[in-house]
């Protein structure tokens, strides 16, 4: 191409002078690409710095006041040393197990209809685009909208009303994750299994949702990660107790919620115990996580395949 | 699947044991009657009602989320009439919140509100383009798993937890260093005048910006990615360096979906309620300074709703919770819209 006009016009060349750029051309455009790259890498540095600096905050103010009394007292009285969470940390498992059992049933259903039947309908595509903006809904709204509905008509908070809010909050999220995990099932499996004569339902409950089994269980463990550290949602509905609590209608403890009747209350040893909580809380969180995502590509949790 | 294979052929084949003289036998005498295979076929269900009630049943789990939409939309109409009836929409440009006298507007939430969204966006934005730009383009592969893992485990840590730590390192250090250099550097703003306590506006937009960082950041990420490499190889074809390369080639394909993504990061920043209520101040006022205490849509229902004697102060605080929901599902909406329209048919994501 760039012989042509050179054979053209042999005496000057026009494309050897645009091509050859000024040298400080290069140099302020080279310098720029060195500032933006440089940029970009503190940026990074920057970004990782309150993570490096909350972390280490939790482990050193969090390490240093645990002890076994936390995991087995309820709190102190104001001004007597001591005391645990204990109420808090079972309290927060009876609200989330409820939620689970509400919110990820449910969820499942609604990403295996989108899946393996809406795909590409519009109602599919309405229900996706909700879901979406569903989790976008400030927590606090699912919170006094559960108080209108729950604790308002009967009078009183309870374990119950907290869960249901949770599991609102946990539908959006574990339908997006099931309907792309099952996404990911080859068409080659489905149409296996329906050209065994397997009737369409079983094929996408023993078929699909089997195959894309690991990546659901790590899906619906994300969302339960994300609502176990959830306080607003349980400021109205579970609304707190300083005592052992196992009846489903009656306000329960959980463990963000005592955190942050700790964190913003003036006594140090309460302060004290809202770091330990927000270490256990943090340690809880990751744990289960990473438990669950070990297990499933181990394949002790995987169906099918 | 060798397991679901053997579930999937027991269940609806009984006479899986009878098939195989069956097969024979027609193979034998081909002019016979029915074979028995078709004779069962034609007995055996089609399973037609097991199949439409399996989809009638996932059907109204799907829709369940329209459900909860709506649901959530008409508990908080119904019980804000009162607080609707007695100001109107006036209520939304009225300064004055005092539960005593039942006189209330939601001017200085709202106020409130923007502000540290805004700031939280300023400062949370650049940074999230720099670690996505970083990501995709500039970091050398081993590391690049380990830092999109770091950047995402920041939103995995609750707000409850953002807000302690907050509390005890962010306000002393924003009280006793950062809030000091701020005056003596830009006080000629104006933006930082008045006594300085460490917690105000500035505190929790820090801590929002924070907050959404890896939202953005994520989003960002796959947007970047799902820009096909042509588009880069052309770009340096023509003699660009890395950041014309990133600015023509990345950048510019790829704006719609990152305006989207900021969106959902404020969308977040609106809503935020825990960290943002331990830090704000709690006062209803609008100030021209950073450093002045204020209050949130969302952090004055979480401090003052379970207090709230009264059916007009209860139905003000439902108002406030509506608007907060209307405004958060319309920036998601478009937000949303945004982000589909850039990385629709894009290729999976690739971290």
């Amino acid at each position: 191409m760039s012989t042509q006009p050179v054979s053209m016009q042999p005496l000057r060349d026009p494309l050897q002078e645009p091509r050859k750029p000024s040298r400080s051309n290069v140099a302020r455009r080279s310098a720029m690409d060195w500032i933006v790259s440089g940029l970009a890498i503190l940026a990074t540095l920057l970004v990782l710095a309150p993570l490096a600096a909350i972390l280490f905050y939790l482990v050193y103010k969090g390490a240093s006041s645990l002890n076994l009394a936390f995991f087995t007292h309820v709190p102190a009285p104001v001004g007597e040393q001591g005391g645990g969470m204990s109420n808090a940390i079972v309290g927060s498992g009876i609200v989330l197990a409820l939620a689970s059992l509400m919110g990820i049933p449910v969820g499942i259903a609604a990403g295996t209809y989108l899946s393996e039947f809406g795909r590409g309908t519009f109602l599919g595509n309405a229900i996706r685009f909700t879901a979406d903006v569903l989790n976008g809904v400030p927590s606090i709204v699912m919170g006094i909208t559960i108080y209108s509905m729950v604790v308002k008509p009967q009078h009183h908070y309870s374990a119950l009303a907290g869960g249901i809010a949770l599991a609102i909050m946990m539908v959006p999220t574990v339908t997006r994750t099931t309907e792309e995990m099952l996404a990911t099932v080859p068409h080659a499996v489905r149409e296996a299994a329906l050209g065994l004569g397997v009737p369409k339902w079983r094929t996408a409950i023993s078929v699909s949702l089997r195959t894309a089994s690991p990546g659901i269980i790590t899906g619906c463990m994300l969302a339960f990660a994300r609502v176990a550290g959830e306080t607003a949602p349980l400021l109205f509905t579970a609304f707190g107790n300083q005592f052992w609590s196992f009846n489903l209608n009656e306000p329960i403890a959980a463990l963000p919620l005592q955190i942050y009747a700790y964190a913003i209350s003036p006594y140090d040893e309460w302060h004290r115990l809202a770091w330990a909580g927000a270490l256990v809380l943090i340690v809880l969180i990751m744990v289960s996580v990473t438990l669950v995502r070990i297990f499933a590509n181990r394949g002790v949790l995987k169906g099918g395949s | 699947m060798s397991m679901e294979s053997e579930h999937g052929a027991t269940t609806p084949v009984k006479p899986a044991v009878s098939l195989p003289p069956a097969t024979e036998r027609t193979l034998a005498a081909p002019a016979a009657a029915p074979s028995p295979v078709r004779e069962f076929l034609s007995t055996r269900g089609s399973g037609k009602m097991a199949d439409s009630t399996f989809a009638a049943v996932m059907l109204a789990c799907a829709c369940s989320i329209f459900v909860i939409v709506l649901f959530i939309f008409w508990v908080l109409i119904q019980n804000s009439r009162l607080s609707q009836a007695a100001f109107g929409m006036k209520f939304f440009t009225r300064e004055a919140w005092d539960p005593v006298s039942g006189d209330f507007g939601a001017l200085p939430f709202i106020y409130g509100t923007l502000m540290t969204s805004i700031l939280a966006l300023i400062m949370a934005v650049p940074l999230a383009l720099g670690v996505a730009i970083f990501l995709t383009e500039l970091c050398p592969r081993p590391l690049r798993a380990p830092i999109s893992f770091l950047t995402e485990l920041l939103a995995a840590i609750p707000s409850v937890v953002y807000g302690l730590w907050a509390v005890f390192v962010l306000v002393p250090l924003m009280r006793d260093t950062l809030g000091p250099f701020l005056v003596k550097t830009l006080g000629w703003t104006g933006l930082f005048g008045g006594a300085n306590f460490g917690v105000g506006l500035l505190t929790a937009s820090i801590i929002l910006a924070i907050m959404i960082l890896p939202i953005i950041s994520s989003l960002t990420r796959d947007i970047m990615t799902a820009v096909p490499n042509s588009q880069r190889e052309a770009v340096l074809a023509l003699g660009a360096t890395r950041w014309e390369m990133i600015r023509i080639g990345v950048l510019r394909n790829s704006r719609i979906g990152i305006v989207g993504a900021i969106m959902l990061g404020l969308g977040r920043a609106l809503g935020e309620t825990m960290a943002v209520t331990m830090v704000i101040g709690n006062h209803p006022d609008i100030s021209r300074s950073l450093f002045a205490p204020g209050y949130t849509l969302a952090s004055v229902i979480a401090n003052e709703f379970s207090e709230a004697t009264g059916d007009l102060y209860y139905s003000a605080l439902i108002e406030i919770g509506l608007a907060l929901f209307l405004v958060t599902i319309v920036v998601n909406a478009i937000a949303r819209l945004m982000v589909w329209a850039v990385t629709r048919g894009a290729p999976a994501r690739v971290s």
